[in-house]
């Protein structure tokens, strides 16, 4: 058997693809953090004061907290004041008013990773019907997405403005909602994720520096996909960005989430926060392609991702679904989380987390049951190759008021090769006897045998470990968008490479 | 077609396979037959190239070709076709994308584009309906739930569709019922070519009613200790190993 992995050891290494450095003039704030760089941060984007007293408000507890040590993961110590908390495309200085601003080398940038940021150009080529009113044409338009590019620290540019405003979608930078939408901003911001929540939110709420707002008012199905491409370009930079979605009674959206980092031999790290508010009958689709730069086969680089995900179904009837597919990142400690608030609320996790060479990964989900009737499921599966630790941690939690909920989990790992590791942390705590939860868990290995029915029928074991690979994600890659699930499918071929080792 | 000379093979440092001398001409069915623990699967498993056995000695050509310098995947874009005894799951994964991900990787060995979906499921239909399997049955997962019978139909399924030069049957009769056994047995017939060889390894005389042998090899202790035509199949039915491998 070993005949077959040295072989594919010796397969060529395809190079992380997204991991080029684009050289261009940038704003960087020297590393270190104090009160003056929150303050320094608030000002260059020329918020109101109750936003810096949120930030200050943040600095100072974040102060007074631990570095959480709880997670399955080993790293050593960062340093925070070695880090730069803001780091802007100098060109942008007073941000681009149009696309047609926008420094070219950003827009080859963005080109390379095959994300289009000219209207014009559309994903699938299918050419929406003008003709169709907005809840049917939204179902045709397959085609067309909406982007929103963050590239360090700021947004530079966001598509269809005009189109979604039609509709009454506002689809912006967080920093032009501070400025743009003040009341809803403040009224949501941190309602969700309180600044106090964790560490790295706590970090976020004090240096945020940019990230997507997304608003879409009483009974509106937003007519096309909104998406956010993350990218971090600049060296010993930290991205913080944060995200907030309101979906106002009776709406729809669905949202996509892309990240790629160039190739470091120091780690950077990322802390995000994403808010998700879904009012009554609302329905927040929220997806997530991860792939920052995981570090070389030696575990030397990549990113930390550190990340607070979550959504509040406060309304009756609304839905939040979270999909992830996760290849990137050195180390990913990320739980998307749904509080079901509203009666008969829907909360769904659907997840692939892949490690391999010495990534590790510590993500799941929290469902937290507040209202009666509320529902949720969890899919999750682990994929663990390499030397790498690969570990689901999930929480489901019936409040006494949860009458009659009900939580389906499902978590299978799957292994490749004997030196990774897979782990469950479930954890179930139910305060209403009325209450219902299903657990099921398996794990399993690609068999020597299912490689050998492979090959000997002509497929090589690479494109084998795909394909099984694939099979066994099938239940989650079923819940993306169809550009998405293209993406997912090639990103874990790639992520795979010489995984039988 | 199959020429192997002196084959010595070992399994974790046990020699299983002692001096096996076989050759098979194009267009011929050999049926080899012997004991449990004779090596059968020993010697499908040697020249599909599965890990874990060791050639100690011996060479094996096929049309020509070295076949032991080659890789698993390689034997296969050549032409060569195992059809496993205990054919393994692989979940999530259709029949169909399975097979068209295996036809697709051998024409682009040969140099070929990948089959058009058009063409694929019209022959994957065709196929199916001549072993009375259900279409459905090709969106099911690889083997995945499938009875014992529908298991074997599937591999003269990929038989059938990826139409290589030697189909190796190792033990596809075991555990058949009779209708089932006919509908296998078709198959292996449709395969019959003149162009194309069988070496089918059964335990039993059964199969051989329904898929007639040009020669008949007799296998104990690693070696081919007799070789005949069909009325050998029905002789060992009639009396046992026991008169040859004494004999030996």
């Amino acid at each position: 058997m070993t005949e077959a992995r040295e072989d594919l050891e010796k397969l060529v290494k395809r190079e992380y693809s997204a991991g080029f450095v684009t050289d261009i003039e940038t704003d960087t704030l020297p590393p270190g953090l104090s009160e003056d760089v929150v303050r320094f941060i608030s000002a260059k984007k020329g918020e109101p004061e109750w936003l810096t007293e949120w930030r200050l408000k943040a600095y100072r507890h974040w102060l007074t907290q631990p570095h959480p040590n709880w997670a399955h993961v080993h790293f050593p110590q960062i340093d925070y004041n070695a880090i730069s908390y803001y780091s802007a495309p100098k060109s942008q200085a007073d941000g681009p008013k149009s696309l047609d601003e926008v420094d070219p080398e950003l827009l080859r940038t963005y080109e390379k990773l095959g994300i289009p940021l000219h209207e014009q150009a559309l994903l699938a080529g299918v050419k929406p019907d003008p003709d169709l009113p907005v809840e049917t044409a939204a179902g045709n338009l397959g085609g067309q997405v909406a982007v929103d590019a963050v590239f360090d620290s700021v947004s530079i540019g966001t598509t269809f403005k005009a189109k979604l405003a039609e509709a009454g979608v506002i689809f912006c930078s967080i920093s032009e909602a501070v400025k743009d939408y003040p009341e809803l901003v403040k009224k949501y911001l941190g309602s969700v994720v309180p600044f106090t929540d964790n560490f790295y939110a706590t970090l976020n709420s004090a240096v945020f520096s940019d990230g997507s707002f997304v608003y879409i008012p009483k009974g509106v199905r937003c007519p096309m996909e909104l998406s956010t491409y993350f990218r971090i370009n600049a060296q010993n930079t930290g991205q913080f960005e944060r995200t907030l979605i309101i979906a106002e009674e009776g709406s729809y959206v669905s949202y996509l989430e892309g990240c790629t980092a160039p190739m470091r031999d120091e780690n950077q790290l990322h802390a995000a926060v994403v808010e998700l508010v879904a009012l009554k009958d609302a329905q927040i689709k929220y997806s997530t392609v991860q792939n920052w730069y995981p570090g070389d086969e030696n575990g030397k680089g990549g990113i930390f991702n550190f990340v607070t995900k979550r959504g509040a179904c406060i309304g009756a009837n609304s839905k939040i679904s979270w999909t992830q597919v996760e290849t990137g990142s050195a180390i990913t400690w990320k739980y998307p989380s749904v509080v079901l608030r509203g009666e008969n609320a829907v909360g769904e996790f659907y997840s692939v987390a892949l490690t391999n060479n010495y990534q590790q990964a510590d993500t799941g989900t929290k469902m937290i049951h507040l209202g009666r009737n509320t529902r949720s499921t969890i899919v999750s599966k682990g994929i663990s190759a390499g030397h790498s630790e690969n570990a689901y941690r999930g929480l489901v939690r019936f409040s006494p008021s949860a009458a009659n909920a009900r939580n389906y989990t499902q978590c299978d790992s799957l292994l490749i090769g004997d030196r990774c590791g897979a782990h469950t942390f479930p954890y179930i705590e139910s305060g209403n006897a009325s209450a219902m939860v299903e657990h099921e868990a398996t794990t399993s290995k690609v068999s020597d045998e299912q490689l050998f029915l492979c090959q000997q029928r002509g497929i090589d074991a690479e494109k084998a470990i795909s394909m099984i690979v694939n099979g066994f994600c099938k239940d989650v890659f079923r819940e993306l968008p169809m550009e998405f699930a293209v993406e997912a499918g090639k990103l874990l071929e790639v992520s795979l490479e010489g995984a039988v080792g | 077609m199959l020429e192997v000379k002196n084959l010595h093979a070992s399994v974790a440092g046990k020699p299983i396979l002692n001096g096996l001398n076989l050759a098979i001409p194009a267009g011929e069915v050999h049926a080899v037959m012997g004991p449990n623990g004779s090596g059968k699967s020993t010697l499908t498993n040697v020249l599909a190239g599965k890990p874990g056995y060791e050639v100690t000695d011996g060479e094996v050509t096929f049309n020509g070709q070295n076949l032991l310098d080659l890789e698993v995947e390689d034997r296969a874009h050549a032409g060569l076709f195992l059809a496993f005894q205990y054919p393994t799951e692989i979940p999530g994964v259709s029949n169909m994308e399975f097979l068209k991900a295996a036809i697709d990787s051998q024409r682009k060995a040969q140099g070929e584009p990948a089959i058009s979906a058009m063409d694929f499921m019209q022959q994957a239909r065709a196929i199916a309906k001549r072993l009375d399997l259900n279409p459905e049955f090709l969106k099911r997962g690889v083997n995945e739930g499938f009875s014992g019978g529908e298991k074997k139909r599937n591999e003269i399924l990929q038989l059938l569709m990826l139409n290589p030069k030697l189909a190796i049957l190792d033990e596809t009769d075991s555990g058949l019922d009779i209708d089932a056994l006919q509908v296998v047995s078709d198959g292996v017939n449709a395969f019959r070519a003149p162009d194309h060889s069988v070496l089918l390894v059964t335990h039993y005389q059964r199969i051989l009613n329904y898929v007639k042998p040009d020669r008949v090899h007799v296998l104990a202790r690693g070696q081919i200790l007799r070789s005949g035509d069909a009325s050998l199949a029905q002789e060992l039915e009639a009396r046992g190993y026991g008169w040859i491998t004494d004999a030996a």
